[in-house]
């Protein structure tokens, strides 16, 4: 399970979903795909699947997994392994271009996720390409599976600035504030492919996931479940 | 081969505006540099960069079009191989890869451009279909049939440019996912795919000079794999003899193999392929095939021995 990466994402998600995404019209890959659950449950939320989807998560009887798979209701791409979204992407952004269509297809990535190689090769094709219409957010939140990506790729920060270096139009953003995501996106020039940095906090919402990369996989036992509940309900609250 | 594909695939994406080519920065042969200057937003270059040319044509077929993509075989099938199984495959997408070299067609540019495990590699996916044609003839077929399927991923192997006509005056027409007689004959039946077939001809060729008429076929498609068809051939013949242009072993040769014993066939199976070695040689190919026992000559001997 990979529950800390879902809470990472959750605000962002959200707000494609909620307020930026024409869902007539518009696509969401969620390349980052082991943060799913954050996909799932706001697809349960707005009836696309069902809470017996929910309950049913990664067993026989049920359609959702620990990633996320094409076919699935509401799910655009396979994107169990990382590096794939983004060309995906950027495919469907060039066909809505090529169908003279005015789509636009949402894309978030996973900071650790942006160490793959077939990333970058995205990244210097879509501004090529003119792919106003392709609008990505990287969950920045500074861990992956072992440890603090800033101590072990120090030198990829400031992340924007690589992004601004590769063509594409760039925000930073708090990853955890509705406003300030969507203004990202609202204000944009437009012109360009758009990248929205997003600083995030892996495992948001529950303390003892904060900081702790072992919670990038670990499954909580029936204790850690039930204060990761109670944590929960303090935020919601 | 290549430019047949080019023509053919020129002709239907004037009818079907959904055809697109997705290519990583190989220059345009004949009639593919005719799509780029007629429907230049069809023609994607995405430089020497697989990874997205196999992840965009999923997004692209995902959201309404057609795309191929189109390189030298390694690169179209290695280099971004977990995009061909998850993208393509996992996902069960109508796109076409199109391996051009395939084989060891890039003779002289040493064992990097050597596709000599694609067949293997390809049909070793779930969803994968591999398609290899024989002939430029045969291309045009295949071509028709890849741009017309919606039933998920197709690898086409083909080879260079200027491969002979084999098969055109073939005893059975082109049908996707079926052996093909080109010739009908007795006891001995020669099965080949691919640009090696003029191998498998001129081996025909030699046993009508010894006063033989042995059946000579086409295993165009290897994925699905026609085992009705083969099983038919071990059945019919005394002899059979697979010629490949595949490591390790042959592909149809193992499967032959497989199948002979599970139907108990007595038919005795001769088998010719690329050897599970990389190949030092440069040259033309045929001289490259030649270093792992690919000539009339090798196969004489070993026939005959």
């Amino acid at each position: 399970m990979h529950i800390a990466p879902a809470f990472s994402c959750l605000e962002i998600v959200d707000s494609i979903y909620f307020e930026l995404m024409d869902r007539q019209q518009d696509r969401f890959v969620l390349s980052k795909g082991h943060g799913c659950m954050s996909q799932y449950v706001i697809l349960e939320a707005l009836g696309v699947l069902a809470k017996e989807d929910l309950d049913r998560y990664c067993t026989p009887q049920g359609c959702l997994g620990g990633h996320p798979d094409y076919g699935t209701p509401g799910i655009e791409a396979s994107t169990g392994s990382l590096g794939h979204g983004l060309s995906i992407a950027m495919g469907m952004a060039y066909a809505e271009k090529l169908q003279k269509k005015d789509g636009k297809i949402f894309v978030v990535l996973g900071d650790g996720e942006m160490q793959e190689g077939s990333v970058w090769e995205a990244m210097m094709m879509a501004p090529n390409l003119k792919l106003n219409n392709l609008i990505a957010f990287v969950d920045l939140n500074n861990y992956q599976g072992l440890g603090k990506t800033s101590e072990t790729h120090p030198n990829f920060y400031p992340i924007v600035d690589k992004c601004r270096a590769f063509g594409w139009e760039t925000e930073e953003v708090n990853g955890h504030a509705h406003q300030d995501i969507c203004q990202a996106v609202s204000l944009r020039k437009g012109e360009r492919p758009l990248m929205v940095v997003c600083h995030t906090i892996k495992g948001k919402g529950v303390d003892f996931m904060i900081d702790a990369p072992i919670w990038h996989y670990r499954s909580p036992n029936g204790d850690e479940y039930a204060h990761a509940l109670a944590n929960l309900q303090e935020v919601a609250a | 081969m290549r430019n047949k594909f080019a023509e053919t695939f020129y002709k239907a994406a004037l009818e079907d505006p959904k055809l697109c080519l997705v290519v990583a920065d190989i220059s345009p042969a004949g009639s593919i540099e005719k799509f780029r200057q007629d429907f230049p937003e069809r023609f994607l270059n995405t430089g020497v960069a697989e990874q997205v040319m196999i992840g965009m044509c999923a997004g692209m077929c995902q959201n309404g079009l057609r795309p191929f993509a189109y390189t030298i075989a390694t690169f179209a099938l290695y280099r971004p191989f977990e995009m061909i199984r998850d993208d393509l495959a996992y996902q069960n997408l109508p796109v076409t890869v199109v391996g051009i070299g395939g084989g060891v067609s890039y003779a002289a540019l040493g064992g990097t451009h050597h596709a000599q495990e694609d067949i293997f590699i390809a049909s070793s996916i779930p969803n994968m279909q591999v398609i290899a044609p024989s002939d430029p003839l045969e291309t045009e077929e295949a071509t028709r049939h890849c741009v017309a399927q919606t039933k998920g991923p197709i690898y086409m192997r083909l080879g260079r440019a200027g491969e002979p006509i084999l098969t055109g005056d073939a005893v059975d027409p082109f049908v996707f996912g079926k052996v093909r007689y080109l010739k009908k004959g007795k006891k001995t039946c020669i099965l080949s795919y691919g640009a090696i077939m003029s191998l498998a001809v001129e081996l025909y060729e030699d046993y009508k000079k010894r006063g033989e008429t042995p059946s000579l076929v086409s295993m165009h498609t290897l994925k699905p794999l026609d085992r009705q068809g083969l099983s038919q051939i071990l059945s019919n013949y005394e002899e059979i003899i697979v010629i490949e242009e595949v490591s390790p072993e042959g592909y149809v040769s193992g499967k032959l193999k497989q199948l002979a014993w599970e139907e108990k066939s007595l038919a005795k199976i001769h088998t010719f392929a690329l050897q599970d070695e990389f190949i030092h040689v440069y040259g033309k190919p045929h001289e490259l095939l030649a270093a792992h026992g690919l000539s009339l000559e090798h196969i004489n001997s070993k026939m005959r021995a």
